[in-house]
């Protein structure tokens, strides 16, 4: 039975840390599937989080800080949209300057704005952090064991969040393979001149790829600070947007398989912080490290070619000119 | 990154250089003035703490001399058409290597232990970019992936190792013992002491001038020798360097090599010279300041020197800062170097275009700068 509880209390961490990195990886694959590298989703995300956890401790709404993590987001977003799409840069520096700007930023207006260290105040108040939901009988299912239990600790008891990007796989895999939209952001991220050619603008694409990533970051930035958290710290993401890369790309740019490259790097976060200083018998301690590496060695390994393959979109990073 | 060969060296290596960083320290000024102090005087502060004193100085040749290691790792790799961001974890893997060293021959002669600390730590530097560079080599790995990922590999790899393995018995923070005696990068301040000179004692050690040195041999290996041409041409063009007998998998494998042991020496100058003693996360983000440094100095080992000078005064200086404006702190510089990646490397198109389009007009069409494609390293 208490393998079962550890079970259950694993399964349900894993909830709780895949949410960021599938909403991330999400905002990924729009634009990553128009084209356009997204290594940015780690310094967006970092800026909506702080945006949320700012507003929030001002205004004491937790939607006020969501719209304010997503506009951050969006407008970092389009910020590398203007460097790589209209002038054409390079999309990993543009990306990289943005993680860099914006790991510096944060925890500077941080700590001209609330004096505390680069840390956004306390979030203590009701309805200033999105709060976990109570589904049905989950109260008195807690209780009991068996599947009760793991309702009320898997399916019940997180925020709106958490479910919202629950919701949002389908919803992003409906509209990537059976949309007009979709079928044309695959397409522009394959052949650009071809999209161009059948009187489609390929920037057009390309700048509504890199908001709806803006849009889905920050969200999950958003998440960080003020529903998994109360309140921004500094590098809050911790590399959380370049393992949501890694698992977009783990999941080959698709929506499904994203999400089961996600949950398991969420899971093998949660074994990690489980196994910390655990003797498991036959094998002993396992060093809490190579779990935590275990995500990046895996997504080394398939881009070697050695686990599957994965094939990423034919015109990814490179920007298009009409002239050529 | 390039886009025309045609315009004069002082607009390329100058006037351009420092409209980019303009640009980036007026946006850093608007943020300052943001943060509700004075840009002005924030700047005049940064220059007497990076400046101000002898100790001030040294560190701030101290830490350029790291931005001149990551620097140039950046830039050896971007000639040869690839993007190295694994300069963070090569430094880190390169300090192993220069600290095991310093750990276990600690007590062998001085001109024996300093090589060999060296050595090693080029050596570990270039074997942690050797698997990146051999995967998009041999199975077409995005590098800039491979990179990254290598980054938190050896994040958690040192981690591992320091909490469990080296770490010094009996004690709470995870760092080794400090290294034999003879395991030490003679500092500055001791050389001009036995010179009848007294300099205020700094971390400024003879590192620098191995600095120094590798950007004269970087100079001669790219731009004087038949590899630095092969490693060039493969950049360029790898299938022209195909007809020209040369391999652009070998190019693109040795070069890595090359920059993961520029890298690595970040190791010598931070725990061989400073340090003497391995701890955790010494390079704290020099790798990726070497990005801004090979951008702004434009891949040219003089412009490099230039730029990890501007870096080294900027961190030295952000970190004085506070005393005096405890509204700002070295995140400030963080800032300040994105700004200088978007403007010299995301945006450099921006001031290029209409620079490149006035010179256009003031000389005659057939000088006009010819549309020769873009060449980048998004390999």
């Amino acid at each position: 039975m208490e393998t079962y509880t550890a079970l259950v209390l694993l399964l349900a961490a894993t909830v709780r840390v895949a949410t960021p990195l599938i909403l991330a990886a999400l905002g990924g694959l729009f634009s990553e599937r128009a084209g356009v590298v997204d290594l940015g989703l780690e310094g967006k995300m970092l800026g909506a989080a702080f945006a949320a956890a700012s507003v929030s401790a001002v205004t004491g709404s937790a939607w006020l800080g969501l719209a304010a993590g997503i506009g951050t987001a969006v407008f970092l977003a389009l910020l590398i949209a203007i460097a790589c799409v209209t002038y054409r840069g390079n999309q990993v520096v543009a990306a990289m300057a943005i993680n860099i700007m914006v790991s510096g930023l944060a925890p500077s207006l941080g700590l001209a704005w609330f004096n505390l260290g680069g840390q956004t105040p306390q979030l203590e108040r009701p309805g200033q952090r999105f709060a976990e939901i109570q589904w049905p009988w989950a109260k008195a299912a807690e209780h009991t064991r068996g599947l009760g239990f793991a309702y009320a600790q898997i399916v019940s008891g997180h925020s709106v969040l958490v479910y919202a990007a629950a919701l949002l796989v389908p919803v992003v895999s409906w509209v990537v393979y059976r949309t007009r939209f979709g079928l044309r952001l695959r397409a522009v991220g394959e052949n650009p001149q071809a999209v161009d050619t059948a009187g489609i603008s390929v920037t057009a694409l390309r700048y509504e790829a890199s908001l709806i990533s803006g849009v889905f970051c920050g969200i999950a930035g958003t998440y960080l600070s003020i529903a998994a958290s109360a309140g921004f710290v500094r590098d809050m993401t911790a590399g959380k947007g370049y393992l949501a890369l890694a698992a977009l790309i783990f999941g080959k740019w698709r929506p499904y398989p994203t999400l089961a490259a996600c949950l398991l790097f969420a899971f093998t976060d949660a074994l990690a912080a489980r196994l910390q200083g655990v003797a498991l018998p036959g094998v002993g301690v396992v060093p809490v490290q190579f779990v935590q590496a275990l995500p990046y060695v895996l997504t080394v390994l398939l881009l070697a070619g050695f686990v599957g393959e994965a094939i990423a979109p034919r015109a990814i990073g490179t920007p298009y000119s009409k002239e050529k | 990154m390039r886009m025309s060969g045609r315009l004069p060296a002082w607009v390329e290596y100058g006037l351009l250089p420092v409209l980019n960083l303009l640009a980036a320290l007026l946006l850093s000024g608007v943020v300052v003035r943001i943060m509700g102090e004075s840009p002005w005087a924030a700047l005049k502060l940064m220059a007497a703490g990076a400046f101000g004193a002898q100790d001030s100085i040294g560190y701030t040749l101290f830490y350029s001399t790291n931005f001149i290691f990551t620097g140039l790792a950046v830039a050896v790799a971007y000639h040869a058409g690839l993007f190295n961001i694994g300069g963070e974890g090569q430094a880190y893997l390169g300090g192993l290597g220069a600290g095991l060293v310093g750990l276990a021959c600690g007590g062998w002669p001085t001109w024996v232990v300093l090589p060999l600390g060296i050595a090693a730590a080029a050596a570990f530097g270039a074997g942690w970019a050797f698997v990146p560079a051999w995967l998009q080599a041999r199975r077409g790995s995005h590098i800039v992936i491979t990179t990254i990922m290598f980054n938190f590999i050896a994040s958690a790899l040192m981690t591992y190792l320091l909490v469990n393995v080296l770490i010094n018995p009996g004690q709470q923070s995870p760092e080794t013992r400090a290294f034999g005696p003879h395991a030490s990068m003679p500092a500055v301040s001791d050389l001009l002491a036995r010179l009848g000179i007294t300099y205020a004692p700094s971390p400024l050690n003879v590192s620098t001038l191995l600095a120094l040195a590798a950007c004269f041999l970087v100079w001669v290996l790219i731009w004087k020798t038949p590899w630095g041409f092969a490693v060039r041409t493969a950049g360029r063009n790898p299938s022209a360097a195909v007809y020209a007998g040369i391999s652009p998998a070998r190019a693109t494998i040795q070069a890595m090599l090359v920059s993961g042991a520029l890298a690595g020496c970040l190791g010598v100058n931070e725990l061989l010279g400073s340090q003497h003693r391995i701890v955790l996360d010494f390079p704290e983000g020099a790798g990726f300041v070497g990005i801004a440094v090979a951008l702004m100095g434009r891949n040219h080992p003089a412009g490099i020197i230039v730029s990890a000078l501007l870096f080294g005064a900027l961190y030295q200086g952000g970190s004085q800062i506070s005393f005096d404006m405890p509204r700002i702190n070295r995140d400030m510089v963080v800032v300040i170097q994105g700004l200088v990646i978007v403007f010299c490397g995301a945006l450099e198109n921006m001031f290029r275009a209409p620079i490149a389009a006035l010179f256009a007009r003031a000389r005659p069409p057939a000088a006009a700068p010819g549309g020769s494609p873009a060449v980048t390293p998004s390999r």
